[in-house]
């Protein structure tokens, strides 16, 4: 039987999709059998009472968590969030409800045995209720007291040989596609790369050194799988400089309906024939594209490595082989102002150890946004705030066509009076020896 | 490059926020302001050091951080909207 009765909440059970309420019952069910005999360390009730909080959210269409607090581990200023619940004598199991955030995997590799060690440290000492994964990509635990912190984090740092992720004014979980693992788009070591900046800038990591979050992401190709033209403060996108690689025999193939385009991913449905001419070329961005009596050609120089042409047709088309990364800058949700996509910065950075170029742009993005940034202004609002030209200043990167998308989205890079030879000043006379008044 | 007189420095803190009347946390940012002569990063670690010796606690609402003196005003809960 229930511990609450929740008819507003049963309902997001009725659809075809699978349901957290579902999820959360279960979990509930399994708390209330302890067939492991556990000695849990939380409310045994927890799933129950959330249960119960989530409805009385839904009655009032108000919510009753209290936002943020104090709590987090000895020395970390990220990685715990403290939430209390508004009602804690109707709700005692949630009373203390607080999240936490554990480092994923580079690429998400998981042990079997990862997996069983994090879930028995969560169900002895948190809700077992879990957010695989959150939206900045880490291990998401959700709910625990705030004794038990201490008692987690030990567990992971000592047992399982992770950590906490980010949370605040923090770096935020570094997160990455798994690139070079599993796909032959990858530019780039992603996983090798995300690894190793996570561990570099630890200490901005779990200390708070920034006006509000900032995030890197790292993709091994514009196809943009952890999507961080669009959720990160600097996304690391692999790209490459050389021309796209043709094998013109398995161009025709594709052409005359041998090989199925996009490997085979519209299978499910008849499209009618693959056409070339209308499926690829037309639709390459940059019309960069011609096919003409069997043989495909692209014009680099006006390919934008969009990624369409290579991803339907992947066994006739591959990236080059001068293979680094984009650096872009600025991308955030719409929480304080709009959505924005990221800017590009760096149009291309060969990825080598000891990595000294992004180093190098990092600490300069960092350093302009702490000393300009407002309290809670995003990297991406203060190059909105001061103009991209600001920025390149600030990165000592010369504009180039590339910073300018569009003329009136954003032309407007001058030159400052000290790269004009001789500044503003004019010799009047010399000037009317050439002009009539 | 380090803060010089680091003892200095954390009395300036501690004394800057003895001052400040109705809040009690702040953004990283006025922690700025109340060593203006330091590098930010620098700054940034004192701030941080501070918190693990125990004299500044962190405050965070998941999104932002803000710090203030150890056991000052609320523990949880929004401090900006009460
Ligand atoms: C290769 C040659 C040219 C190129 C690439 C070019 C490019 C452009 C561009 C990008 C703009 C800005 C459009 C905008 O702001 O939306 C523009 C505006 C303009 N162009 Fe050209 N242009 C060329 C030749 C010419 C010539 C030969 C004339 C006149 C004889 C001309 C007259 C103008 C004028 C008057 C504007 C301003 C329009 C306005 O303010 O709305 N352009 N041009
Ligand atoms: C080195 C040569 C030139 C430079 C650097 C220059 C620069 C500019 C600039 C900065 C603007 C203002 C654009 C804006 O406010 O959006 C402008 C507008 C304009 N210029 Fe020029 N210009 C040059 C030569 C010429 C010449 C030779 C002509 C015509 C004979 C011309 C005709 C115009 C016109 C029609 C406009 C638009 C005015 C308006 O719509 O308000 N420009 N030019
Ligand atoms: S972003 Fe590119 S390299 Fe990474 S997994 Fe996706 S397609 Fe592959
Ligand atoms: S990658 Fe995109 S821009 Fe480049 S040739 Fe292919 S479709 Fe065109």
């Amino acid at each position: 039987m229930a511990k609450h009765k929740t008819p507003l909440i049963d309902q997001l059970e009725s659809g075809p999709w699978p349901s957290f309420i579902s999820d959360i019952k279960l979990e509930a069910e399994s708390r209330a059998k302890n067939e492991k005999g556990l000695d849990y360390q939380i409310p045994r009730d927890v799933c129950e009472d959330l249960l119960g909080v989530l409805e009385l959210s839904y009655k009032d269409g108000r919510t009753h968590w209290k936002h943020g607090g104090i709590v987090g581990v000895f020395g970390y200023g990220g990685g715990v969030i403290g939430r209390y619940c508004d009602q804690p004598q109707m709700f005692p199991g949630v009373a203390h409800f607080h999240t936490m955030r554990v480092n994923q995997p580079s690429g998400k590799y998981y042990t079997t045995k990862f997996l069983n060690d994090l879930l028995n440290i969560w169900e002895l000492r948190g809700s077992g209720m879990t957010n695989m994964h959150g939206s900045t990509g880490d291990i998401v635990l959700i709910g625990t007291t705030t004794p038990q912190l201490e008692e987690i984090f030990w567990e992971l740092t000592h047992n399982m040989d992770t950590d906490l992720g980010g949370s605040g004014g923090n770096l935020r979980t570094p997160s990455c596609c798994l690139g070079q693992s599993r796909c032959e788009y990858a530019c780039y070591d992603t996983q090798e790369l995300c690894h190793y900046m996570t561990l570099h800038y630890q200490d901005e990591l779990h200390r708070p050194a920034f006006p509000y979050k900032f995030k890197f992401k790292f993709d091994g190709c514009p196809n943009c799988c952890v999507a961080s033209i669009a959720r990160s403060d600097l996304a690391f996108i692999g790209t490459w400089r050389d021309d796209i690689r043709i094998d013109q025999g398995a161009v025709k193939a594709y052409a005359g309906g041998e090989i199925p385009s996009n490997a085979g991913a519209h299978a499910g449905r008849d499209w009618g024939p693959f056409d070339i001419q209308k499926e690829v070329i037309n639709l390459c961005p940059t019309g960069c594209m011609r096919y003409e009596g069997g043989k495909l050609e692209i014009n680099t120089k006006d390919c934008t490595r969009c990624m369409h042409c290579i991803n339907v047709m992947p066994r006739a088309l591959r990236v080059g082989l001068d293979k680094g990364l984009s650096i872009l800058c600025g991308a955030k949700a719409p929480i304080l102002d709009g959505a924005q996509i990221a800017t590009l910065l760096v149009p291309f950075v060969k990825v080598e150890e000891p990595y000294d170029e992004l180093h190098d742009i990092i600490g300069k993005v960092w350093d302009y946004w702490m000393e300009e940034g407002k309290n809670r202004e995003r990297v991406g609002e203060l190059i909105k705030r001061n103009g991209m030209q600001e920025m390149l200043k600030r990165c000592d990167l010369e504009p180039i066509p590339q910073h300018v998308q569009e003329p009136r989205a954003n032309p407007y890079i001058f030159w400052r009076e000290d790269e004009v030879p001789g500044g503003w000043k004019r010799d009047i006379v010399e000037f009317r020896k050439h002009h009539q008044r | 490059m380090a803060i010089a007189d680091e003892q200095a420095a954390k009395d300036t803190i501690v004394e800057a926020l003895k001052k400040k009347k109705g809040k009690t946390k702040f953004y990283l940012k006025d922690y700025y302001k109340m060593l203006p002569d330091e590098k930010l990063m620098d700054v940034k670690r004192l701030v941080n050091q501070m918190v693990k010796e125990e004299i500044l606690e962190y405050w965070s609402s998941g999104s932002t951080t803000l710090i203030g003196l150890k056991g000052l005003g609320k523990q949880h809960a929004t401090e900006e909207d009460e």
